[in-house]
């Protein structure tokens, strides 16, 4: 029993050698090592979940090469607190030493590495889903790039389409922080401009479970409310809501209305039918390279392995940047020399294909791209999903505001009440 | 025996006693007062002499070539991380060990002193003042004392699981203030970009000048935890720890000892607040959450209340696992991993690792007694 226990141990310690070795022996630069960070933990996990599905799968559609070098994945997770998000990059970077770093998911994550990629130079950093204006707004980072569009480029074109179901006045329901604050500007950027009224902004803690109070400010006179609330928090807002009586149209910032919410197994969700929102994704898109993606990604996670019904905005993102990592990566044939030099000029001026349209950079290295503007409907099966009602291309960062004009979204900033 | 017996042979044996000890002390007090005096000193430098074993060189001199030999991610994230929330756990298991008073509002009072770096120094977003370090410093102290000296006061005179809820919920309404207060902690976002100064020529957020700095700051709070916990002060705390009641009728006066133990945690948790926000070089409203309040517990109790070196061993074994467990265990379930780890130290060892290394050396003594004495058999 004895001799029995100390050649488990044995072969433990050998095991565990044997697996370190690879490590080792082929770091001279064989495989590509591309760090992969999302939220597993905290109020996204759902979706950081995802996230990791849709980046894989752009790996695996390259069947896990790129000229002629193996991909190797290395995983991280934080929970959506920038400071979890720089140690998990930290770890990614400088212990694991890789190459790319895909991530991370939110946006205050997304300006802390920002800020951490300034002072690690040898890394290309590309985001994963994170839509604060800030991060490629303000002292960009020469080497930090971003494929998707940003939170307020994601409602550009809510404002016309709600000026069109005749809704003069509404009150805006956010979380608060930068990414609502980017949501909130795009839609009243349009939307004021076209003569419509926001008299109340609510500005409600991210995480919050109780909003009674903010049911109760809401104006008899407004035409309907823009909720810009992400996964756990939309589905609590909504029940909330429809407990009390509540019976005012609704319109959906780009992650109130995505896959997970969606997926929401409650009575309430019938709710959500009616509800026009905006984003850079929409599930009954027809176009035929959409159409291809949600099939590969149904193939590779079938509801029954734990994917979504249709890919969520996590996934989307994410498949993006990682494409567009490793798009840049086969054009200049897996060459990273001088501080990923040819890479990052191949990044900054190619055009990215992707299943909603081409994709370029403007010269703080952030996506110029499309946005779509749905209404969630109910399919044949009972299925919630999305159908486009408009679909607007090459929205930039700027939101066709000339560059003195613009100022960032905050709480007060943009205004018309 | 009768009530007059008795009172008499107490008396008798009180002067017998007085008589003897008398007679005892008197003989040698000529010569040796005069020399305690002079030699009070050295005796105790001498002490401190005897009192240093080769394992504490052994385990200095470990840390000290440590940054010189592992990776600076080690040396930062890892090393640097540790001693930084170890302090913290500290301020918790002084007052949780030696006080007998478990508050969740360690973190909450470390946040305080970073809140108060960022507000007052220089970082990233307009609302700070931009002071000069140095005074920020003692400002930032200065609150965490007086903040955790309140709380204190607040929460002493109540006991066990009700201290708990109460600097639980200081804790959680101070998250909330952050939280939600955008004119002075600036909402969710928090503080960006809060380095350390450059001071003499050395930028202090480089993984070795951190790593000294923090290592540092860990053995000051060790040996002062270590010194206090000797002192008057000290062993009256573990009085009252014991039994307040007989304390207080023997003239002590209980609330002020706990509010003053209290104070003293602040500055260690004031400290490893100071060195939490240079470290991340951020702070924001998670940093202060209730996740953080819970961990710096676990820390603690992972390591073992009984003793100082408790809080940096709990707080090691937490952050190699929270860096390290998403390499051993699928991406989704590494959180069942920590979780496992920590159960598994608390189940068999109510008194943290502490606990465990104090069983394995009683074992051990006691294997090596039983030889001895089968060797000295003729």
């Amino acid at each position: 029993m004895k001799a029995n226990k100390r050649s488990m141990m044995r072969t433990v310690i050998c095991a565990a050698a044997l697996a370190a070795l690879p490590g080792l022996a082929f770091a001279q630069g064989q495989p590509v090592k591309i760090g992969l960070l999302a939220t597993l933990e905290g109020p996204f996990a759902a979706g950081g979940a995802d996230g990791m599905r849709g980046a894989e799968l752009a790996v695996a559609q390259r069947a896990g090469t790129v000229a002629g070098r193996k991909i190797e994945v290395i995983k991280a997770s934080s929970n959506a607190n920038p400071d979890v998000a720089v140690n998990a990059a930290r770890k990614l970077v400088e212990q694991d030493k890789v190459d790319i770093l895909v991530g991370p998911l939110s946006g205050g994550e997304g300006i802390a590495i920002k800020d951490y990629s300034k002072s690690q130079q040898q890394v290309t950093f590309i985001n994963g889903s994170s839509g604060a204006q800030g991060a490629t707004l303000v002292n960009p980072s020469a080497n930090f790039f971003r494929f998707n569009t940003e939170g307020a480029q994601w409602m550009f074109g809510l404002g016309k389409a709600a000026m069109d179901k005749g809704y003069k006045r509404v009150m805006v329901i956010a979380e608060d922080y930068s990414f609502p604050y980017s949501q909130v500007q795009g839609f009243m950027a349009q939307y004021c401009a076209l003569g419509g009224k926001v008299p109340l902004k609510a500005w409600v803690p991210l995480g919050g479970k109780d909003y009674s109070s903010v049911i109760a400010r809401i104006p008899k006179d407004v035409d309907a409310l823009l909720v810009v609330l992400g996964g756990a928090d939309a589905v609590n807002f909504l029940t909330q809501y429809e407990n009390s009586g509540g019976d005012k149209p609704m319109l959906g910032g780009s992650i109130t209305v995505s896959q997970d919410v969606l997926n929401y197994k409650g009575k309430r969700r019938d709710s959500l039918v009616g509800t026009i929102s905006a984003g850079p994704i929409a599930d009954s898109f027809d176009g035929a390279e959409w159409k291809a993606f949600v099939a590969d990604y149904r193939k590779a996670y079938p509801v029954s392995a734990g994917g979504f019904p249709s890919p969520s905005l996590f996934a989307y993102t994410y498949y993006q940047n990682m494409k567009a990592a490793l798009d840049g990566l086969a054009a200049v044939n897996g060459d990273l020399s001088a501080n990923h030099a040819k890479f990052r000029q191949t990044l900054s001026t190619m055009t990215l294909k992707t299943p909603t349209g081409n994709i370029k950079l403007d010269e703080n290295r952030q996506a110029v791209g499309t946005t779509f503007v749905t209404e969630v409907v109910k399919d044949s099966k009972g299925d919630l999903t999305t159908k486009v009602l408009l679909k607007v291309d090459n929205v930039n960062q700027l939101l066709g505001m000339k560059k003195e004009d613009f100022q960032l979204g905050t709480r007060d900033v943009p205004a018309c009440p | 025996m009768s009530a007059a017996k008795w009172r008499r042979a107490m008396s008798a044996g009180s002067l017998a006693g007085t008589g003897q000890t008398g007679t005892h002390r008197q003989e040698p007090a000529g010569p040796s007062s005069k020399e305690s005096v002079s030699s009070s000193t050295s005796t105790r430098l001498g002490r401190m002499r005897a009192s240093i074993k080769p394992r504490h060189i052994l385990c200095l001199l470990a840390a000290l070539a440590l940054p010189f030999v592992a990776t600076p991610f080690f040396t930062y994230q890892v090393a640097a991380q540790s001693l930084i929330l170890g302090l913290v756990a500290l301020s918790l298991s002084f007052l949780a060990g030696y006080g007998g008073m478990v508050s969740l509002a360690q973190m909450s009072v470390a946040g305080m002193a970073g809140y108060a770096v960022a507000v007052l120094g220089v970082s990233g977003t307009e609302i700070s003042l931009g002071w000069h370090w140095g005074v920020v410093l003692v400002f930032a102290l200065l609150i965490s004392v007086v903040a955790s000296a309140l709380i204190g006061w607040l929460s002493v005179r109540t006991d066990g699981i009700y201290t708990i809820m109460i600097t639980l919920a200081i804790g959680v309404a101070f998250y909330y203030l952050v939280l939600q207060n955008y004119s002075v902690f600036n909402g969710f976002q928090g503080f960006q970009k809060v380095h350390p100064p450059v001071v003499l020529g050395i930028k202090w957020r480089d993984p070795i000048p951190l790593y000294g700095l923090a290592l540092t700051c860990a053995l000051a709070g060790y040996f002062f935890v270590q010194w206090l916990v000797r002192t008057p002060f000290g062993i009256a705390l573990q009085g009252i720890r014991d039994n307040p009641r007989r304390m207080n009728s023997l003239g002590y006066n209980v609330t002020a000892h706990r509010v003053a133990a209290y104070a003293v945690s602040g500055l260690l948790a004031g400290v490893g607040g100071v060195l939490l926000i240079w470290y991340n070089g951020l702070i924001s409203p998670g940093s202060v959450g209730t996740g953080w309040l819970i961990n710096i517990l676990v820390i603690a109790v992972l390591g073992g209340t009984k003793h100082p070196l408790g809080a940096f061993l709990g707080a090691a074994i937490f952050v190699l696992m929270q860096t390290f467990a998403i390499d051993l265990i699928d991406r989704e379930r590494f959180n069942l991993l920590i979780g496992g780890v920590f159960l598994a130290i608390v189940l068999f060892s109510p008194d943290g690792l502490l606990g465990l290394w104090a069983a394995l050396r009683a074992r051990w003594q006691l294997a090596q007694a039983k030889t001895s004495t089968i060797r000295r058999r003729p």
